[in-house]
């Protein structure tokens, strides 16, 4: 049988690529790291590739807006992309990568990325914050996400506010199917922490109109193990980190 | 602050200004307003930012509006203000502030959008070196009166020392830093100058020199005929800092008719010798110690470990003083043997109390609440960026730091062991990767070698560096990758003194030639020996076999790192130095590294005549109990934690934070650094800002007991941990401080010998004054000690939450009268008594029973008694667990009650384990004290009855918590 070929990215100031890569081997495929240079230097490799994950950390330091300029640097292989996802590939950027995402205008295809109406805003709670939250899948149009499941994740980012210039935006997503993540609380909507960065709707993640391009700010890939979450020892009858299957479903959904 | 003189014409650049849309917050005005009001700043009542960028006036409309919309506005969240070259904005507010870095100052933003102009197309290829720049216009609507603007500007929203400020004028610089003098050779006439001008030479010079070294330096150049050049003088300087040779550790001590030659050989290195651990790897002589961790898939790995202080820049510069600290020590671990993979950092700080009333804040200093603060964010912003998970560390507060914090930065680092040695060999090239040089950090090494003064902020600017995480992140992907692809093998970093400390070790065994006119410079101007001395961050040293050149610069630059040759190493035995052909310094490396005077320091040690009180009696033990969960030093640290990536790189078994809710404070925390491996490493540390002043000796030993306990309640193996040492300490010219030092030295070397746990590295700090006038204020006698411990299994890793109603809870170790310096003591403001002082004897064993019985998964959770004692043990774990506890002190011990809640004592735990364990448990402790306290309830309740069992204490776990997040909370 043939091995799903994943291609994780990363570019100056990428820090999350080799746990990355670890959960795309652990759920089954087979993982090239490559720097967006390299990438962008031999553009007809991409053909190879099922999966495309950009990783996360502080793209360019984050400098002049998380993910901006790398974001900005997708704009010139923005053919390729179109084509990769026309053609099957599943796109996905986990933090930054999803900051990156954003910032490349990917989620809505339509406009032009200096035109988009959504973005991924400082924290409500006016800094960086690393703790575990609870997530759900929304019904969605992602063709590898299973509505329902609720599984916990750690976030740690200082700008992950999903923010709509207007209603409007956020309803239309909705209705498009595009909300694929959100935060979970103990009651209907969740409240900081169970939010932990005042997202608009809770949306922790979210996915362009064909649903083949997603992006998240939680780290999945950080929930591989039995002994990753902070309350496994009150624990029992776990075989892997809830995380795990995160990277699975994505990797049996991309058919080699 | 502006000044009248200058022109007030705005700078000839395109300017934008970022403001964030009126329809979404503005974070950074809001936290900037909230700190002005937090200083009562109460005339400042709205606060607005916006990024500044000045652009090349050579670009057109076209390109800045691209600028704008591509890269530096968002089309959601901000409206940018364009302004052309010569002209002022349109400003709104009724008062503007701008904060600009003054012209040399790192500053990553710029070189970021530079490059990004580039990529992007807007700048063509034609315009290849363009100047951007960037500043903060803060904008007011408010009328603030004078006074509170200027406090404004000066302690919110910049730092004097790297920024300049701009109140209502538009004169921004634009332009590169002005050139520096011409770069002849500079002699340095000193043969003929007496004792008094040599030593006034020094102190004009920064040299921080004494009499013996100058007299010493006299002679040599007299012996070869010559005045020395300004070269050779930095570099003896730099090379005989206290901080690179630490004189005081490896000088003579005369203490009550005993003579030490060398403390450091004498006590801390010597346990390493005469335990002899076949798993230490490198001990002492590399940047890092390296220990073994697991042999996996036919490779084995190593770990290595050090921690740095960095106190003296963080003293006038906390936010850059902090992260710098973070960069150098992560070097360190880039730089030992050939390179280690950075998993793991860990921070600790001692400030002073976080209400200190203002009026009695020194002149010259920070408030701690500010410096804690800043630091943190130093911490958060670097280690974060480079993709290090942050995971353990500390916060103490005492008084005795306010003048002068403590701050300490330590890195956990992976290798192969192949890895592990390293050569230089003449004729390998030079090569220095990352950063480039600037006029950032001169003096740095000899700054941090003297005390802190009121004008330490001014006078030291130049030695205050600015990190930028991102180009060390460079470094650190292009240097494992040319580690693995095995192209140098020399290799160090650079730290404290540049340059000349980096290439004058790395040569010191056969000799180097460097060409400073090759160092990549940030700007033009720098002279000679400011390029050599300069500590500008971000930069390694390595030693490249000339035929191994050109791959490994190629590997550097697919990182976009800059490697530079600069020379080569030779078998002169000489240091030569050279600036576009002209000698500056020819010196022999022998002369240099041997040749500094040996001094010998007088030490004496008089036990505080203070006489112990009695043991307090408490009408509500209870009610003390809340009152020391919420001292600073006890109470939640979760704001800052929180602050920290402590997941990155996804190694977590025990994090900072555990329990139901995660926020139950962690003994050690375990990581998971091998994939393929069971085994774990354990991190914990110990300290007590109380104890050195009544007892140093029993501090230095109840700091490594409890480094000891936090990393096996942890589930570390005490059979296998390595400790490593940081002292800060007052001026150890001082007899009586250098009598403390000595003292917990010993300490050091019998805890280590009796508990089997060599040191593998470690760092001092010695100045730790501060002079306010006549009089200098030494900080109390303080220990970092760090324990990195292996696990056999993480899946037996124990955490401190209470699991299982029902299960019995237990107390581990003896409780004697330990209340001296201790958290209850402060509490009631009592002094002297007994300090906690462990039992060398007994203590050995008892971890090692400890840890067998966790691996025969007989414990369900541990927790270790530190400050507090045993009632905020049990309110930390119940709380955690979100889970009762229902006790009774133990009977039999003739303990006061107060004691037996809140005595010190050292190696005690708390231990919960399921009821048919018990007896199981108790065979395996032996004969150490294993008292029942109770049961763990659903109620949550904590109830602490007498050993009558009478009610002591019955709080509700609601109130436990409130008590605990009650403190300063940033």
């Amino acid at each position: 049988m043939q091995t799903t070929q994943a291609l994780v990215l990363r570019t100056s100031g990428t820090n999350c690529e080799l746990e990355t890569a670890r959960a795309l081997e652990r759920g089954g495929a087979r993982v090239d790291v490559l720097s967006h240079r390299r990438l962008q230097d031999d553009l007809p490799s991409l053909a190879k590739y099922k999966i495309m994950v950009f990783a996360g950390g502080f793209s360019h330091g984050d400098d002049l807006a998380a993910g901006r300029v790398w974001g900005s640097d997708l704009r010139a292989m923005r053919r390729e992309l179109d084509a990769f996802v026309a053609d099957g590939g599943l796109i996905l950027g986990v933090c930054n990568g999803f900051q990156v995402l954003v910032e490349s205008g990917l989620f809505q295809p339509e406009r032009a990325p200096e035109e988009r109406t959504l973005a991924l805003y400082s924290n409500a709670s006016n800094h960086y914050e690393c703790r575990w939250v609870d997530l759900a899948v929304e019904a969605s149009v992602c063709p590898w996400l299973s509505a329902g499941w609720k599984f916990p994740v750690p976030v740690a980012h200082a700008e992950g506010r999903f923010t709509c210039t207007d209603e409007t935006t956020l309803h239309e997503l909705q209705a498009a199917g595009q909300i694929v993540l959100t935060y979970q609380g103990q009651s209907d909507s969740a409240t900081y922490p169970e939010n932990p960065n005042g997202s608009a709707g809770d949306v922790a993640g979210i996915c362009d109109p064909s649903g083949r391009v997603v992006g998240l700010m939680p780290h999945p890939e950080r929930n591989l193990e039995v002994f990753n979450r902070p309350d496994w020892t009150r624990l029992e009858g776990r075989s892997e980190g809830e995380g795990l299957r995160f990277y699975s479903d994505l990797v049996a959904a991309a058919k080699p | 602050m502006a000044t009248a003189q200058r022109s007030q014409a705005p700078p000839q650049a395109w300017r934008v200004e970022v403001f964030r849309r009126p329809t979404v917050d503005d974070p950074e005005g809001s936290h900037a307003l909230a700190a002005a009001q937090a200083l009562g700043l109460e005339s400042i009542t709205d606060l607005r930012l916006g990024r500044g960028y000045l652009l090349p006036p050579e670009f057109d409309e076209t390109q800045v509006l691209r600028t704008v919309r591509e890269l530096l506005a968002d089309p959601v969240l901000d409206s940018a203000r364009i302004t052309a070259p010569g002209e002022s904005p349109a400003r709104e507010g009724q008062t503007f502030v701008l904060v600009a870095r003054k012209p040399g100052v790192t500053d990553p933003v710029s070189q970021t959008l530079e490059r990004a102009l580039h990529t992007a197309g807007i700048a063509p290829t034609s315009q290849r070196d363009l100047l951007v720049t960037t500043f903060q216009a803060w904008e007011l609507d408010c009328s603030p009166n004078e006074d509170h603007l200027a406090q404004l500007s000066r302690r919110v929203l910049a730092n004097v020392v790297i920024d300049q400020v701009l109140v209502n004028d538009e004169s921004l610089h634009y332009g590169l830093p002005p050139a520096g003098e011409a770069h002849g050779v500079v002699h340095v006439p000193l043969l003929n100058l007496d004792e008094e001008q040599l030593l006034a030479l020094s102190s004009e010079g920064m040299l921080s020199l004494d009499l013996a070294e100058m007299l010493t330096i006299q002679g040599h150049f007299a012996g070869l005929g010559r005045e020395p050049t300004s070269c050779e003088l930095e570099t003896l300087a730099q090379t005989w800092s206290e901080h690179c040779q630490h004189k005081t550790f490896r000088g003579r001590i005369e203490m009550d008719g005993e003579v030490i030659d060398n403390l450091l050989k004498s006590t801390i290195a010597k346990a390493t010798h005469e335990l002899n651990k076949p798993w230490c790897i490198s001990v002492f002589h590399d940047n890092a110690g390296i220990v073994e961790f697991d042999s996996v898939n036919g490779e084995t790995w190593d770990l290595s470990m050090k921690v740095e202080t960095h106190n003296h820049p963080s003293a006038i510069d906390p936010y850059g003083g902090a992260g710098t600290g973070i960069g150098g020590v992560v070097r360190d671990i880039l730089g030992v043997g050939l390179g280690a993979k950075p998993i793991a950092n860990l921070d600790a700080f001692f400030v002073g109390p976080p209400d200190l009333p203002r009026a009695e804040v020194p002149r010259g200093c920070m408030h701690p609440s500010r410096i804690l603060r800043g630091v943190v964010a130093g911490v958060r912003d670097y280690g974060n960026r480079m993709g290090i998970p942050t995971v353990a560390g500390g916060v103490w507060f005492h008084e005795g730091y306010t003048a002068n914090p403590l701050v300490y930065a330590g890195t956990v680092g992976l290798m192969p062991r192949w890895a592990a040695t390293k050569e230089v060999k003449p004729g390998d090239v030079i090569l220095t990767v990352g950063g480039r040089t600037g006029r950032d950090g001169i003096h740095g090494a000899t700054f941090s070698s003297v005390e802190l003064h009121e004008d330490s902020e001014t006078m030291s600017a130049g030695a205050v560096q600015i990190g930028d995480p991102i180009t060390e992140k460079k470094v650190l992907d292009g240097l494992l990758a040319a580690r693995d692809k095995r192209l140098f093998r020399g290799l160090t970093d650079c730290g404290a003194g540049g340059l000349s400390s980096a290439v004058g070790e790395m040569g010191a065994e056969c000799g180097a030639e460097v060409d400073l006119d090759l160092v990549p410079l940030k700007y033009p101007g720098l002279s000679p020996e400011e390029i050599w001395i300069s500590e500008a961050q971000e930069r390694m040293v390595l030693g490249v076999p000339p035929e191994n050149l050109d791959a490994c610069i190629a590997v550097f630059d697919a990182e976009g790192a800059t490697a530079t040759a600069i020379g080569h190493f030779t078998d002169t035995g000489r240091l030569v130095l050279r600036y576009e052909g002209v000698l500056q310094a020819d010196m022999d490396m022998h002369f240099l590294h041997e040749g500094n005077p040996r001094q010998t320091r007088q030490a004496s040690w008089d036990t505080p005549d203070i006489p112990t009180p009695e043991v307090p009696e408490l009408n509500d033990p209870g009610a003390t109990l809340l009152a020391l969960l919420g001292r600073p030093t006890v109470a939640n640290k979760e704001w800052i934690i929180r602050q920290y990536d402590h997941e990155v790189q996804g190694q977590r078994v025990i994090g900072p934070t555990s329990g139901v809710r995660n926020d139950g404070p962690s003994d050690g925390v375990v990581l998971h650094p091998l994939p393929d491996s069971k085994k774990g490493a354990a991190i914990g540390v110990g300290a007590n800002a109380r104890y050195g002043r009544l007892d140093p000796r029993a501090m230095a030993e109840a700091c490594i007991d409890e480094a000891l306990r936090n990393v096996v309640a942890a589930g570390g193996d005490p059979a296998h941990t390595s400790l490593l040492d940081n002292f800060s300490w007052g001026n150890c010219n001082k007899p009586d401080r250098l009598g403390s030092l000595v003292h917990a030295a010993k300490g050091c070397y019998a805890s280590a010998m009796a508990l089997g746990t060599p040191f593998i590295s470690g760092k001092d700090s010695l100045n730790n004054e501060y002079r306010v006038g006549a009089e200098t204020i030494a900080i109390p006698p303080t220990l970092l000690i760090s324990a990195l411990s292996i696990l056999p299994d993480v899946s037996k890793a124990v955490s401190m939450d209470l699991k299982t109603a029902g299960n019995v809870l237990l107390l581990v170790g003896e409780t004697k009268n330990h209340l001296g310096g201790s958290e209850l003591h402060a509490l009631l403001g009592l002094d002297g008594g007994s300090v906690p002082r462990p039992d060398l004897s007994t203590s050995p064993d008892l971890f090692a029973r400890l840890h067998g019985s966790m691996q025969a998964r007989l414990v369900r959770t541990c927790h270790d008694l530190s400050e507090g004692g045993l009632a905020v043990a049990l309110a930390e774990s119940a709380m955690a667990g979100n889970l009762g506890a229902d006790v009774q002190l133990p009977s039999g011990t003739g303990l006061n009650s107060t004691c037996a809640l809140f005595s010190e004592s050292t190696t005690r735990f708390l231990v919960e384990l399921a009821p048919n364990n018990e007896e199981a448990f108790r065979k395996a402790l032996g004969s150490h004290p294993v008292c029942k306290l109770g049961l763990v309830q659903t109620e949550p309740r904590l109830q602490i009855a007498g050993e009558s069992g009478s009610p002591l204490i019955d709080l509700d776990l609601g109130a436990v918590h409130a008590a605990f997040n009650s403190s300063f909370q940033g």
